[in-house]
């Protein structure tokens, strides 16, 4: 595998953080007895350490752990160890543990925005870590705060520190979390996926930012994240954690090159590739247009949230449309199939009109393109038993009560969950068994296209690798066409013929996935791809395409 | 966490015993005839003490009131009155309420302002004045009575019923129905109302209590059933000039208007608590 050139090799710093036999217990009734069991790390100086592994893996819980906060009905087991420079933690009473907390040990998180006070300005934030944790005056901490800003890379320091939270903008946000806790110049960080919620381009910011800050700051850093591109970009060593275990751990480039255990291996396997699968769209017969987008546009007021998109979805293929959030993505879905009424423009469904259709009309052709968000948990109504609600879609595609219920179990085992699930209600399942029950559902009504707003975007790899299997296969069989909103390049490469490139509003550009992502027109295109993360790794076996450059 | 699982303990037990209480009103008033030992309407010895023994024999448990009738009796056959009026008061506020409330919080737009702003006016006047100024306007009767309270509680209940629906509408489960081709009275039967329920039945149990001490107070002012239907209402107010002397003619009615106004809000906490909790 390839490394990138622009990171510093980083040799054998002391040990700060050292995790030994740590088991943190789960109460009775869980699905098994040890959220975290039996593990043992080691963080050494200017090292940055990702945990992977899929969600419920333990991996947050070993994070909590280690900042002294369980949560409750957890409990940290009898021979668990876990010392910070040779002093033990575990059974540190809270008034002492609160010292480190901040000091010595920093957290940032997933959610910038959350971990922020919305009614606090951000240089008041920053000051406040001061007044807790050490005796400079009002007039020092606001200089620091600055100074802080400043070393996170924030442009205009004075603007930001002035600045709520609402005020500013995700990695903005993520970088007054970081200012935050490096004030304290700190041994460790602990990171909980704190890009996931963010842009590629601000992700690429923020990782370049902990890199540097490692460096400078001899910083360790634990990284928790299910994103193998994120790994490549920022590991130096990876541990990999399988139900509460820590299966394997190495530097980076061995684990990339050579995993050892078979669950690493399932793991690298199902992260897609950056390059297309070579030939695949040239192969597939040309398709008579399904749905044909024509000048579409919708206004909020004065914001042109979707402005002049024209675009074709062919039967049976499928179309990616990729961009930051806020390009505009989800109101063209939503506009496509009415949820939202468009300003200008034609939506054709063969012959139908879909934006001047009456109510009723539209009504009777709505089963034709289905959409499937990106949150598995909202999109279940949660009084609902799931097999009744795909039922009901069967049944408004026409096909009888009695029978409904014959189709609604046929979906179910079709997407791999039991039969007994036709009982059960939403919370009773794991997001990306919603996630399931959703296309299931979406499939009930037998549409012809199938527009996935980001809905693949909150689930592990593993996971993710068997959804789009199985819309593979069902396109494969139906000849669905599918409409695959991401954010995700990896999943555009590797499941799309055609890639559509959306910023504010605007199409910037549209062509098949191969020669977008192997030679973008627009300078926006290259812009983003330069910006996905891991983008010279190569993972798990060389895929049918070839090797990343 | 042992402190919390403490207090939901509490909660149930105490919404048990509010069950259980209005369980036992339930049994009175449908168990009346058998319960009550002498005849509610029937005059014997004025102003008997409690326990104390008419002629024939006859124990006035609770005493008798200035027309010599058996206080115990007109409260059993008054608890029909009460439960009745008030079960039938509530569920009417409700259907009216929460179909208005449904439909203006999906449909929004023209019809929402309009119904939204008569809500507003009725929700200007006290309670009590308007239902002095209905009945007064229409009669009073036993169905004025009920369409009063109705009348009185129905905005209330539109306007938690908008809110919640306005909130549930925008969840994405609701969009996916819309995305289907569902139409809006299913969407609103089998997506938006099974979502509401949990507050709304929490709600109806505190009103039921409501409408129970409305009930009375209608019956206080002379604006209830008229005589001589046992009501609670109108024993409190009968026998309030001679409450310093003979207290028995006051205390057991509004023993009995607080009881049953208690148990509701018990039972009312309880399913609260359980709509949180699930």
């Amino acid at each position: 595998m390839a490394t990138d050139p622009s990171r510093e090799q980083i040799s054998g710093g002391e040990p700060i953080l050292a995790i030994s036999e740590l088991s943190v217990t789960l109460p009775r009734g869980a699905d098994r007895p040890m959220a975290v069991d039996h593990v043992s790390l080691e963080l050494r100086r200017g090292e940055i350490l990702c945990l992977v592994g899929e969600s419920g893996a333990g991996k947050s819980v070993l994070a909590n752990a280690i900042m002294g906060a369980t949560s409750h009905g957890l409990a940290i087991a009898g021979k668990s160890s876990i010392r910070l420079c040779g002093q033990e933690l575990v059974g540190l009473p809270d008034r002492v543990m609160r010292r480190i907390r901040g000091n010595r040990i920093a957290m940032i998180f997933q959610e910038p925005t959350a971990a922020l006070n919305p009614s606090m300005t951000a240089g008041q934030q920053i000051e406040e870590v001061f007044a807790l944790h050490s005796n400079l005056g009002p007039a020092a901490g606001r200089q620091r705060a600055l100074a802080l800003l400043e070393a996170t890379r924030l442009p205009d320091p004075r603007r930001i520190s002035q600045s709520y939270p609402y005020q500013l903008s995700g990695g903005e946000c993520q970088r007054v979390v970081i200012a935050m806790a490096i004030a304290m110049a700190p041994d460790i960080l602990v990171a909980d996926e704190p890009t996931s919620a963010l842009d590629a381009t601000a992700q690429a910011e923020i990782l370049s930012l902990l890199r540097a800050l490692r460096g400078s700051l001899r910083l360790g850093i634990l990284f928790i994240t299910h994103d193998f591109g994120v790994v490549a970009e920022i590991a130096d060593r990876i541990a990999v954690m399988l139900a509460g275990r820590v299966v394997e751990t190495g530097p980076a480039e061995r684990i990339f090159a050579d995993p050892q255990h078979i669950y690493t291996r399932t793991l690298l396997e199902a992260v897609p590739s950056l390059t297309p699968p070579k030939n695949d769209a040239n192969e597939k017969p040309l398709e008579s247009a399904l749905l044909t987008v024509e000048n579409l546009s919708k206004s909020f007021g004065s914001a042109r949230v979707v402005d002049d998109v024209t675009l074709t979805l062919a039967r049976g293929r499928t179309l990616a449309v990729v961009g930051e959030s806020g390009a505009g993505k989800s109101t063209l879905a939503k506009t496509i199939v009415r949820l939202v009424e468009p300003s200008a423009g034609r939506v054709l469904l063969r012959a139908a009109d879909l934006a001047n259709l009456s109510r009723a009309e539209l009504r009777a052709q709505r089963g034709a393109v289905q959409l499937i968000f990106q949150d598995p948990y909202g999109s279940l109504n949660p009084r609902r038993r799931i097999g009744e609600a795909i039922a009901r879609a069967a049944q408004l595609a026409g096909i009888g009560r009695v029978a409904s219920r014959q189709t609604a179990l046929g979906l179910i085992a079709l997407v791999g969950l039991p039969r007994e699930a036709y009982d059960r209600r939403p919370s009773q399942f794991s997001g990306g068994q919603r996630q399931r029950v959703n296309i299931a559902r979406a499939l009930a009504i037998q549409p012809e296209a199938l527009i996935l707003d980001e809905a693949l975007t909150g689930l592990d790899v593993v996971m993710q690798a068997r959804i789009l299997a199985l819309l593979r296969d069902l396109q494969k069989k139906l000849g669905i066409a599918f409409m695959l909103i991401t954010h995700d390049l990896r999943v555009a490469a590797q499941f799309s013929d055609q890639i559509a490139v959306m910023k504010g509003g605007k199409l910037l550009e549209l062509g098949p996935t191969e020669q977008v992502l192997t030679n973008p027109k627009h300078p926006y295109t290259a812009e983003l791809l330069a910006a996905a993360p891991g983008r010279r790794a190569q993972f798990g076996k060389p895929r049918t395409g070839e090797p990343a450059s | 966490m042992k402190c919390r699982r403490h207090s939901q303990r509490q909660t149930s037990v105490s919404a048990l015993c509010g069950a259980a209480a209005v369980i036992g009103w339930l049994l009175v008033a449908i168990l009346a005839d058998l319960l009550a030992p002498l005849d509610p309407l029937k005059s014997m010895t004025p102003l008997a003490l409690p326990g104390a023994t008419g002629e024939g024999g006859v124990t006035f448990w609770l005493g008798t009131d200035l027309l010599g009738r058996d206080i115990l009796s007109r409260l059993i056959y008054g608890t029909r009155t009460v439960v009745v009026l008030s079960a039938v008061a509530t569920l009417s506020a409700y259907v009216l309420g929460v179909g208005a409330g449904l439909f203006a919080g999906y449909v929004r737009g023209f019809a929402d302002t309009a119904l939204s702003f008569l809500a507003n006016v009725m929700l200007s006047f006290p309670v009590l004045v308007l239902y002095i100024v209905v009945i007064t306007a229409i009669g009073s009767s036993a169905t004025n009575v009920v369409l009063a309270i109705a009348f009185g509680s129905a905005p209330v209940i539109f306007r938690v019923t908008r809110a919640l629906t306005i909130d549930i509408s925008k969840r994405d489960f609701v969009t996916v129905a819309i995305g289907l081709g569902e139409a809006r009275w299913r969407i609103l039967a089998s997506d938006i109302l099974p979502n509401a329920a949990g507050p709304l039945t929490a709600d109806m149990c505190l009103r039921f209590g409501y409408s129970a001490v409305a009930v009375g107070a209608l019956g206080f002012l002379g604006l209830g059933p008229p005589p001589p239907t046992p009501d609670w209402g109108s024993m409190i107010s009968d026998g309030r000039g001679l409450a310093i002397v003979y207290p028995h003619l006051i205390v057991f009615p509004c023993l009995a208007i607080s009881s049953l106004m208690l148990a509701m809000s018990l039972v009312a906490d309880g399913l609260h608590q359980l709509s949180l909790a699930r």
